[in-house]
């Protein structure tokens, strides 16, 4: 039997007694915070995936940053940050005057950016060090780190505020933007810079690759609880912030590491929400009786 | 500069050039840097040393290139560490097709059991001992003589000076660590290269349980490294090989312990760098294992 006891010390004892448990937490609180909306947007717009061109995108930058001054917080930042901003302008710019789709261009930049960091890298020697930018570590956040990432998730949510009708009116009609003027691709790019400043304040924690889990994963098991554009953004935010709590506390009794728990314990909130999700789970769509009785 | 200007007073005086050729330093090849810097100290200009793993790299993870074997092929003398250290020198020298005198520097050493991923094994990492160096020292010079009898005194002569220096560093080892109170003798460390340190001049080496330097690691890990730190009172913790110098300096933070600095334990840094040569290496470590651990 479980006593209150017991539950303490699995769950509020290692938060109690150790400080990098906390910041910890922290950290994935913030990067929910700003990841949770922008993963929703992503997947409405069909754009799932170019979280995964962005992140392969910046991490040549980052490890530019990595290669100039080691693991400067600074340095790989903005790294990162303008070697994503570089790529989403180039391919941008690609759609627009020549015959390649917006995937095809964003596909073809990273692909260049990704080979020329592993260049870049290798041609400093160890390529080992390669791995330290593909694995952040959410328990080694010092306060310059935990500032950036609060930073990044505050400038988040600013800035969807903002863009916020104009995004969604390119979710629901993307050529409608374009005619009436310019504010489209301004839209657009903004949403991308977005993208790429949540993707750079994720790998510090989570890693460039694993950081795009935490963005996508919870908006897609958010579509299965949500209907409406508002309640996906704030059901995945909150989906973030679980698996950050679930994966830094089994991460602590279970010995596995820290950034991939989190991201799986996301993967196994998603499975469960195609399951029982409320729309369109799996479980409602072919037992709809079972749900009415219920 | 002074070969060249040797050469010139050779030709000059019209020896033949058959005795030119005993001129041209002894082709060598050192496995990793720590050799490489040894035999320089022995050989001084009769020898001109390769070094197959070089300053600031990974013996573990060396792989051999079509070039090292090249310059095994060429050379007139191999030095190794031998004790396992070396598991692909073997197969080098066959590919090379070179036949080249094999020294095992580490031959009559005493040497220690470790446990090496659970496998109870020879600790290689015996230079880490002033005294075993003096027995390194004393092969290569051995085998530099017979290959080079014509220049024996020379070589006794830098054997006996360098025996000497490493005998004056072992001493102001022994007396910087015994400055140490003897309580605070000890440091967490994820090398595993420290045994022959350890056991020789008397500091406890914890390794942090449970962790890999390797894989990413886990809250467990760290929580357990951190309350080993507090329960046990270690006041330094030398955790550089953690991928991440911020989970490192996190652990000391929340242990209370000191964060100790950069140890160097297989490879020399760069030329200029503070552990250029061998001595230059030793003195660095004991520098930081006292500012560490001094109250």
């Amino acid at each position: 039997m479980t006593t209150p006891s017991d539950l303490y010390d699995l769950v509020i004892g290692p938060f109690a007694e150790f400080a990098f448990m906390r910041r910890g937490l922290v950290g994935v609180l913030a990067l929910s915070l700003g990841a949770g909306p922008i993963g929703v947007f992503l997947m409405l717009r069909r754009m799932s995936l170019v979280g995964d061109a962005m992140a392969h995108a910046i991490l040549p930058g980052a490890a530019l940053g990595y290669l100039v001054a080691g693991l400067s917080l600074g340095f790989m930042t903005a790294g990162g940050l303008i070697a994503g901003f570089v790529v989403a302008l180039l391919a941008g710019l690609v759609t627009r005057v020549t015959v390649l789709k917006e995937d095809a261009a964003l596909a073809s930049f990273y692909l260049i950016s990704l080979a020329g960091g592993v260049v870049l890298v290798s041609l400093r020697g160890s390529n080992v060090d390669l791995l330290h930018v593909l694995f952040g570590s959410v328990l080694a956040l010092d306060d310059p780190t935990l500032l950036l990432l609060a930073t990044s998730a505050s400038i988040n949510l600013v800035v969807l505020a903002v863009l916020f009708r104009p995004l969604v009116l390119e979710c629901v009609d993307p050529l409608f933007l374009r005619t009436v003027g310019k504010s489209g691709s301004v839209t657009h790019l903004g949403f991308l810079a977005l993208v790429v400043l949540n993707l750079v304040a994720g790998f510090h924690a989570l890693g460039t690759l694993l950081s795009v889990g935490l963005m996508m994963l919870p908006a897609f098991a958010a579509r299965f609880w949500s209907a409406t554009l508002e309640g996906m953004m704030a059901v995945a935010t909150l989906v973030g912030i679980m698996s950050g709590c679930l994966g830094i506390i089994l991460s602590y009794h279970l010995g596995t590491p820290t950034g991939p728990t989190i991201i799986l314990c996301a993967g196994a909130i998603y499975l469960v929400s195609i399951l029982i999700g409320r729309r369109n789970g799996l479980l409602i769509r072919f037992l709809p009786r079972a749900h009415l009785s219920a | 500069m002074i070969t060249r200007l040797v050469l010139l007073a050779a030709f000059g005086l019209g020896i033949s050039t058959s005795t030119v050729g005993a001129i041209e330093p002894i082709k060598t090849v050192a496995s990793f840097s720590i050799l490489a810097d040894i035999t320089k100290q022995i050989g001084g200009d009769r020898v001109s040393v390769d070094t197959l793993v070089g300053p600031e790299e990974d013996a573990h993870v060396y792989d051999p290139t079509p070039r090292d074997a090249v310059k095994i092929a060429v050379a007139k003398l191999v030095v190794i560490n031998g004790l396992g250290f070396e598991g692909w020198i073997d197969r080098l020298i066959k590919l090379s097709a070179g036949a080249p005198k094999v020294t095992i520097a580490s031959d009559g050493i005493v040497s220690h059991q470790t446990t090496i991923e659970g496998h109870e094994r020879t600790d290689p990492h015996a230079w880490q001992d002033l005294r075993s160096v003096q027995i390194y020292a004393r092969n290569i010079a051995e085998s530099l003589i017979q290959i080079d009898p014509d220049h024996e005194t020379l070589y006794r002569a830098n054997l006996a000076r360098y025996t000497e220096e490493l005998a004056t560093l072992d001493q102001d080892i022994r007396s910087a660590i015994s400055a140490i109170p003897a309580e605070r003798r000890k440091i967490v460390t994820t090398h595993d290269a420290f045994g022959y340190f350890a056991q020789a001049y008397g500091i406890e080496m914890i390794a942090p349980q449970g962790v890999s330097t390797e894989a990413e690691a886990s809250a467990k890990d760290v929580a357990r490294i951190i309350r080993q730190v507090k329960s046990e009172k270690i006041p330094a913790v030398f955790l550089e090989n953690v991928s991440d110098h911020r989970l490192a300096e996190r652990i000391a933070t929340e242990s209370g312990a000191r964060m100790g600095g950069k140890l160097y334990s297989d490879a020399l840094s760069k030329e200029n760098a503070p552990a250029g040569t061998y001595i230059a290496m030793m003195k660095t470590n004991i520098r930081e294992l006292t500012k560490a651990l001094m109250p």
